[in-house]
């Protein structure tokens, strides 16, 4: 798959940055260009926070309605917020222990990710955690997880700990799907 | 697939604004932070720090400071930039308009970030505006990629013209994300080299008639400067329609010509420099032409230059929203009804809801305002630009203005009741970076004219909505800190004490203390100082989270409706609390707030 939108979302302080700019990296790994759209400022106190990835051969870093082929979702109440982002056979992954009312008749999977990030001591893994349990479905992303776990490596190499935790953290989600 | 070596960089537009600089010859840079602008100045530093350039780039104490800086250093020959968002430069917008006249030695940037929305701003203000109102070019990338590109057109264009040029990019560059080819860092190898000529650098008003009317020339000139006209990008097309775009809604224009199959139907021209725009173009696209289409953010200032407008369409003449932001599925609209295609896309629409923003758990602010309207229940609460803004919601805030208001609002306030014969507590916040950019003339101002409320400096010891940047009182390593307390009582404040708002009840005590103050003598200052959560640079404290014993919890919804702590649930169907043990920070403040003391310290 060379060319994918993308909706990554959820409130303020959940690390929505983190795994975007992740993809994102993973993407030029791949030598795929790549534009994305972040939410800085009021919104990163607690408020709706919303990042639009485009990989491929785009020129503009915001998803239209009606464009993307995955929604990503840390927060089960964004899952209604953003789902008009959704193209026809576009896709859900959700943090919630059952997929929210608004995403019936989609392709979607949900991974209790609160409930596993407090298991691992780290309530902030939660976008790893997601994001694992969406690598684990078979062509859900552009990538692997082997080509995100390379970048990961690569961004934090140096930070054992912080490294050791993310990688637990994508490997709790890739676990929860496969279970 | 293996994974290979990444050839191009992932750079935020803010990010590639600050490697143009650096790779363009830049060594002085000066910025105060906003949003969307705040990264470029990190940025800078942290290209500095890679590449080992020597280079002098600071964290101002504001915009206007941070302009004059700069601009001094390109009189001295030395390349220059300061980056600020769009009311940033309404700040430093008394320097811009003279340096336009005077003109620059070494290339000059003035980036002024733009918020169409606005997502996080108080107004949608359109800077190219700004540029047209000082007689200086504006550039308006459309992407991170060509910011970094347009930095080094820029300082190309200042240097050949001796004039400040703007470089505007908006939210969708300034937060936008994409792989970027870098370049080499140039090394100019310049000395500053001062050169007196008072007649040009100190200009009396006579000869700032003279500086007009060759600032007048050079934009006639600049109207006609090939490398920044405007660009074709389906010349082979042949139409007698054109849609004329620049900045993210170029970016726009691209992908949905080609999504509407109008790619060889409508010609499509990037304008990269809005003002002035280029004289021949405006000739042609109206000879060339029967109908132009304008897409631009914020104001119609491309349109509005195109003298002749019977045949342009745009903000102007109503064919596109003049406010808001200009989104791609807007724009897809407009560009399919102005081509004629009967069944024009219709996006499908978003689900209502959301969530408002709040103060982080255990964010000192929260117990500062809880506390200030225990100390003046029924007060008049002016506040100011920042995370406590959002005060807000615990109805402690009242009026936010504009960078450094809430103090003169404050003033403004007492004297109107006081000569319609009426008292009011009045009590104003305000955060420490806030207080340093624009807090010292009207708390001055308030003293000298006998004002009496409080003022709640708001101290926690860093920038932090907008990514925690220092503030003077950290100082930096080459200079000396410059402490709040000094200033306060070198403004002539006589109650200035300091406490941390997170021992609940000991600051409540003292906010009685200054209203009390404040109704008999004066000006009262509290320096409420706990340090921001979010700060990497403070030391974190890992807390133990309460819980809330359900058999003593009555459902009064204190914590979470007057004290507002998100990491307070009340259940319906309980109609008890609980602690949200995902993002509680273990504050332990709400124990203090709750008038039963159901909520309770977990000893472990
Ligand atoms: S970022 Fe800091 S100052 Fe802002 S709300 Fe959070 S704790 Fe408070
Ligand atoms: S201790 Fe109480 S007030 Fe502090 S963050 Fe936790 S729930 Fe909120």
């Amino acid at each position: 798959m060379s060319r994918q939108q993308l909706i990554i979302s959820g409130v303020g302080g959940q690390g929505i940055l983190f795994i975007t700019r992740l993809l994102a990296e993973t993407a030029i790994a791949k030598g795929l260009p790549v534009l994305t759209s972040e939410t800085h400022g009021m919104a990163q106190r607690g408020g709706i926070v919303i990042s639009h990835l485009k990989v491929g051969d785009f020129s503009s870093p915001l998803v239209r309605p009606g464009k993307a082929d995955l929604l990503l979702s840390l927060k089960a109440e964004t899952v209604a917020l953003h789902l008009h982002f959704l193209n026809h056979s576009g896709t859900v992954a959700a943090n919630a222990r059952a997929l929210p009312e608004a995403a019936a008749g989609k392709e979607a999977v949900t991974v209790d990710a609160d409930t596993l990030a407090l298991n691992l001591g780290d309530p902030r893994s939660v976008n790893l955690i997601v994001l694992g349990r969406a690598l684990a479905q078979p062509g859900m992303l552009f990538c692997s997880a082997e080509e995100v776990i390379a970048v990961l490596k690569a961004r934090l190499a140096g930070k054992e700990k912080q490294l050791q935790g993310a990688l637990a953290a994508l490997k709790a989600g890739m676990e929860y799907g496969a279970a | 697939m293996a994974v290979e070596a990444p050839t191009k960089k992932l750079l935020q537009g803010n990010e590639a604004i600050a490697r143009g600089l650096v790779e363009n010859g830049c060594v002085v840079a000066a910025s105060y932070p906003g949003t969307p602008a705040s990264e470029i100045l990190t940025s800078v530093q942290e290209w500095q720090r890679r590449e080992g350039v020597e280079m002098h780039v600071e964290w101002s104490v504001n915009e206007k400071v941070a302009l004059e800086l700069a601009y001094t250093a390109s009189q001295t020959g030395l390349r220059a930039a300061t980056a600020m968002k769009q009311v940033g430069l309404n700040v430093a917008s008394d320097p811009l308009m003279s340096a336009a006249y005077l003109g620059v030695v070494g290339g000059f940037i003035v980036v002024s970030a733009d918020d169409p929305g606005p997502h996080s701003s108080q107004t949608e203000q359109d800077s190219r505006l700004m540029a047209m109102l000082a007689k200086i070019p504006v550039l308006d990338p459309d992407s991170p990629q060509q910011a970094r590109e347009l930095t080094g057109t820029a300082f190309a264009l200042s240097e050949t013209f001796s004039i400040p040029v703007m470089l505007r990019p908006t939210t969708r560059v300034c937060h936008a994300c994409q792989d970027v080819a870098l370049e080499p860092v140039a090394q100019l190898g310049r000395s500053a080299n001062f050169r007196k000529d008072p007649s040009r650098w100190a200009a009396t008003p006579k000869f700032r008639y003279q500086l007009h009317l060759e600032l007048n020339e050079k934009l006639a000139n600049i109207a006609a400067y090939t490398p920044t006209a405007p660009r074709c990008h389906n010349p082979q097309t042949v139409s007698r329609k054109a849609v004329v775009a620049s900045g993210p809604a170029a970016a726009y224009v691209r992908e949905a010509l080609g999504d509407l199959g109008l790619w060889d139907q409508v010609s499509f021209h990037q304008v990269v420099q809005p003002y002035p725009l280029h004289s021949a173009f405006i000739e042609e696209t109206l000879a060339g032409y029967d109908e132009i289409l304008v897409l631009e953010e914020t104001t119609g200032v491309i349109e509005m230059q195109f003298r002749d407008r019977s045949k342009v369409r745009g903000k102007l003449s109503g064919a596109v929203p003049e406010a808001g932001e200009l989104l791609p599925e807007i724009v897809e609209r407009i560009l399919a009804d102005f081509a004629g295609l009967s069944a024009a896309p219709s996006a499908p629409a978003a689900a209502p809801g959301g969530r408002r923003p709040t103060l982080c758990p255990g964010c000192p602010h929260r117990a500062s305002f809880y506390a200030i309207k225990k100390a003046a229940p029924k007060g008049i609460y002016p506040s100011d630009i920042g995370c406590y803004t959002l005060g807000i919601n615990l109805g402690a805030v009242d009026t936010v203005l504009c960078m450094g208001a809430s103090i003169s609002q404050a003033a403004g306030f007492y004297h109107s009741y006081r000569i319609t014969g009426q008292q009011r507590d009045i009590v104003a916040t305000v955060g420490d970076s806030t207080f340093f950019h624009a807090g010292v003339p009207p708390l001055v101002d308030a003293v000298t004219q006998g004002a009496r409320f409080v003022l709640v400096i708001l101290d926690n010891a860093t920038t932090a909505m907008t990514g925690n940047q220092p503030t003077p009182a950290q100082g930096t390593p080459a200079g000396l800190p410059v402490a709040i307390e000094n200033l306060v009582q070198g403004c002539g404040v006589r109650f200035c004490k300091s406490a941390d708002p997170l021992d609940l009840p000991g600051f409540t005590a003292l906010m009685k203390e200054a209203v009390a103050f404040s109704r008999e003598e004066g000006v009262a200052v509290v320096i409420a100082k706990s340090p921001c959560l979010v700060d990497r640079s403070a030391p974190r404290v890992q807390r133990a989270q309460p819980a809330v014993t359900a058999e003593k919890c009555i459902g009064c919804r204190v914590c979470t409706a007057a004290f507002e702590c998100p990491a307070l649930e009340y259940d319906e169907t309980t109609k008890k609390v609980t602690v949200d043990r995902m993002i509680c920070s273990g504050c332990n403040v709400c124990l203090s707030v709750c008038p039963v003391g159901a909520i309770e310290e977990v000893k472990g």
